[in-house]
């Protein structure tokens, strides 16, 4: 690995944020570089607050993000530069063509032109979408939208991707290629912090996986770091969430 | 308790979803029955004021009703009356098309009629108790100077506005039987804003054309119209008559409004159903499909925000139509203006605070679509753009529209009246600023099919922005006669501008220093998570 690339992708310490009650409550995390982190938790975990704090979306109360080394809360521009953001409602504009909503984009991130171009052309190539790249975005479905999100995202060839529940509403061809175009980035040595439900997918894809509830973490590792914490045995991911999520909350209701 | 699905069983969800959402809009949003009292006092006695202003000067108001004093309060019913046809079509044309909680309900066992029959009957509620909120401190000032015979005048809007719901029923189903559901939803917008201003530009025009001023009344106390009206006794003067504390025509008013209300109901009803099932299947909004390929241009993050914003603008039918409705109220000052450049006559003094006016109102629809009505606020906000660099393009998008409209207004009055196309210039540019730093100070994320709506989104900044562009307009108006009372009515307009800011949400959020501030800023912040 190149001796300039910092070794942490993400690095945060100390994450808070309260609305009326405490959403995220002194989060520690770290993804390394070329690593593709799930973020798992029961609905109003605070996964979402997490990642909209940590693409600058929300200010947080107290702590510190830093991406690839840059403090994203002193630079914000700088650590955005290198980020990209898909939410699990696609943020497209319905009058605009996907090729007009790319090169949108690129204009956004200052890509290039002519460098975008090629990039848009690969990335509507890649995710199928060449028959309606001419099309206006509101005659598209649900997943075609979702994948032109996808192209928008990678258009400027972000360090770090974070998506948030990326494969709702998505079809099972439609899933498999925003996985493997997501493994591909992986690959390619870029990182990646996903929130998802659906287990199998955490299971297939993830290097690591953090468990959270009520704003921090339950648990944190891979598949087997977390069996061992769980004490679920050889279960599933499935199993072995539902385990932690259940000795979690005896615990809590213990310390109450 | 009623039996589910019964009309009284509808009436009573449809009567708490518009009580919390009257409640939430009056109480800015806190949902506090003593904060909306407060509101709605404040806002009374704010209008009896203003009718008082208005009306004080007129002399003798109790004396038995003449031809013109006829012609005149039945225009004026013939104004208010197109604008309750135009709001009235515009409901019911959101109460097919609006897909909120249709789907459920069509896909009960219930019968649908029954909920568009309450649905029907609130409309016709709603803009009834509008316009009587809006005509009560008239009416109460003119029942004050001229004498409790003008309390009558509340009987006859109530007719007037179950007419404007009949005739906007009928226009509506009218259209979606000619030219089918899916053009519908625009023509019966379109049709709506141009009913809404027809009267008053007809008016306009006629005034013009006869006397050379824009002014209504003018024309309407004029001896050459008092020559062309029917007689004191025609029926033709029925609703005025009532108006005016005529019990009989009252009656015969009320009467006729009610029989037309409830045939049309009757008839309509049980194909309203159907009508909606229809609507389903119809895309938001009618478009063009885009063939041509896209070609990526060197460029900067402002510059593809600008241009973003002027496609997005373009591109919206629908948009356009509601853009450019409110652009027909320049038609007669732009008439005026050839005219006057035609006869070498000069009418300047006129026209500059009607620009100034129409620009206003119009720098704020836009503002608040390309702020308020962002469609990817986090594709904005995760971009490497600073906020800054991303409002001043928003900005300039908005600003660039004004110059393209007012600029040939503006250089068209150079040739008339040099000092008075400075004026409108300097007016034009206040009024849009102040219209686009008050929505930008109370932005809140919504979406551009709510347009319309905008005004319910922060009753402060309505009031705010109609008074800064009015107060521009005066400014405008009275700078030729007095320099000095220009300025003062100037900085009247940046007084309101700056009392605009010192309530807006956007203070709290930049100064939270203390306690109850920081609860605020943070009570503001959980608000606009929730519209992410």
């Amino acid at each position: 690995m190149d001796q300039d690339v910092p070794s942490f992708a993400l690095e945060v310490r100390g994450l808070t944020k309260s609305f009326e009650k405490p959403a995220v409550d002194g989060l520690d995390l770290s993804v390394r570089t070329g690593e593709f982190y799930t973020l798992l938790g029961p609905n109003g975990a605070g996964k979402t607050t997490t990642l909209r704090m940590i693409t600058g979306l929300l200010k947080p109360d107290r702590g510190s993000i830093a991406v690839f080394g840059i403090d994203a809360l002193a630079d914000p521009v700088a650590a955005k530069q290198i980020t990209a953001w898909l939410s699990e409602e696609p943020m497209i504009y319905d009058k605009l063509t996907p090729m007009e909503y790319l090169e949108f984009v690129a204009g956004l991130w200052s890509v290039d032109s002519r460098l975008a171009a090629a990039r848009a052309r690969e990335l509507i190539g890649w995710l199928g979408l060449e028959t309606h790249a001419n099309d206006r975005c509101e005659a598209l479905s649900r997943g075609m939208r979702q994948k032109v999100a996808l192209a928008g995202a990678l258009l400027h060839e972000p360090r770090l991707i974070i998506l948030d529940e990326p494969f709702t509403g998505l079809d099972a061809g439609s899933a498999r290629l925003v996985r493997s175009v997501l493994r591909e980035r992986v690959h390619a040595g870029c990182s990646v912090i996903m929130t998802t439900h659906i287990l199998d997918v955490a299971e297939r894809m993830a290097d690591r996986i953090g468990v959270m509830v009520a704003g921090r973490f339950l648990a944190e590792g891979n598949l087997d770091d977390l069996r061992r914490q769980a004490g679920a045995g050889d279960g599933d991911l499935e199993d072995t969430f539902l385990t932690l999520l259940e000795t979690g909350a005896a615990k809590r209701a213990v310390v109450a | 308790m009623s039996r589910a699905g019964t009309i009284l069983w509808f009436a009573r969800h449809e009567g708490r979803l518009v009580w919390r959402d009257w409640l939430w809009l009056m109480s800015g949003r806190r949902r506090s029955v003593r904060r909306a009292a407060l509101g709605v006092i404040a806002i009374a006695l704010f209008l009896h004021g203003f009718a008082y202003l208005v009306l004080h000067r007129y002399g003798d108001l109790s004396r038995p009703p003449d031809q013109r004093m006829l012609a005149v309060v039945t225009a004026m019913l013939a104004l208010y009356g197109s604008l309750m046809v135009s709001q009235a079509m515009e409901r019911v044309t959101r109460a097919f098309y609006g897909r909120t909680d249709l789907d459920l309900i069509l896909a009960s066992p219930v019968a649908a009629w029954r909920l568009f029959a309450v649905r029907i009957g609130a409309i016709a509620v709603t803009i009834a108790a509008m316009s009587l909120a809006l005509a009560a401190p008239f009416i109460d000032v003119l029942s004050w100077f001229g004498g409790v015979r003008w309390l009558a005048a509340y009987g006859v809007i109530a007719a007037l506005a179950m007419v404007g719901l009949a005739l906007a029923m009928i226009l509506t189903v009218g259209l979606f039987r000619t030219i089918g559901p899916r053009r519908t939803r625009l023509c019966a917008q379109i049709v709506a804003a141009i009913i809404g201003a027809s009267f008053a530009i007809g008016v306009q025009f006629a005034a013009i054309l006869s006397y050379g001023t824009p002014s209504r009344v003018a024309l309407l106390q004029s001896e050459a119209l008092t020559k062309y009206v029917p007689d004191v006794g025609s029926i033709l003067w029925w609703p005025a008559r009532a108006m005016l504390g005529d019990l009989l025509a009252l009656a015969a008013v009320l009467g006729v409004s009610a029989v037309m209300l409830t045939g049309t109901v009757y008839i309509f009803t049980p194909r309203f159903g159907q009508f909606a099932l229809a609507t389903g299947g119809v895309p938001q909004s009618v478009t063009r499909q885009r063939r041509r390929s896209c070609r990526f241009c060197k460029t900067s993050p402002t510059r593809a925000l600008r241009r973003k914003e002027w496609t997005l603008l373009l591109r919206d039918p629908w948009l356009v139509s509601q853009t450019l409705m409110q652009l027909l109220y320049l038609l007669p000052p732009a008439f005026l203006l050839w005219r006057s450049f035609y006869n070498g006559s000069s009418s300047s003094a006129l026209l500059v605070p009607i620009l100034i006016i129409a620009a206003g109102q119009l720098a704020g629809s836009l503002a608040w679509l390309a702020i308020s009505g962002e469609d990817a606020p986090d594709l904005i906000a995760s971009a490497p753009v600073t906020t800054a660099c991303a409002v001043r393009a928003k900005i300039e998008a908005v600003m660039g529209v004004i110059a393209v409209i007012f600029g040939p207004f503006v250089v068209a009055l150079l040739f008339i009246a040099p000092i008075s196309a400075l004026i409108a210039g300097l007016g034009v540019a206040g009024a849009a600023a102040s219209a686009t730093s008050i929505q930008f100070w109370f932005r809140a994320q919504a979406k551009r099919s709510q347009l319309r709506r905008r005004h319910t989104s922060s009753l402060t900044a309505t009031f705010a922005e109609a008074l800064s562009s009015f107060s521009w307009a005066g400014a405008g108006a009275l700078a030729p006669a007095s320099t000095w009372l220009a300025l003062i009515e100037g900085l009247f307009a940046l007084a309101i501008v700056a009392g605009a800011w010192a309530i807006s949400p956007a203070r709290h959020r930049t100064r939270c220093s203390g306690g109850s501030q920081q609860h605020r800023a943070k009570r503001i912040e959980v608000f606009e998570a929730g519209y992410r």
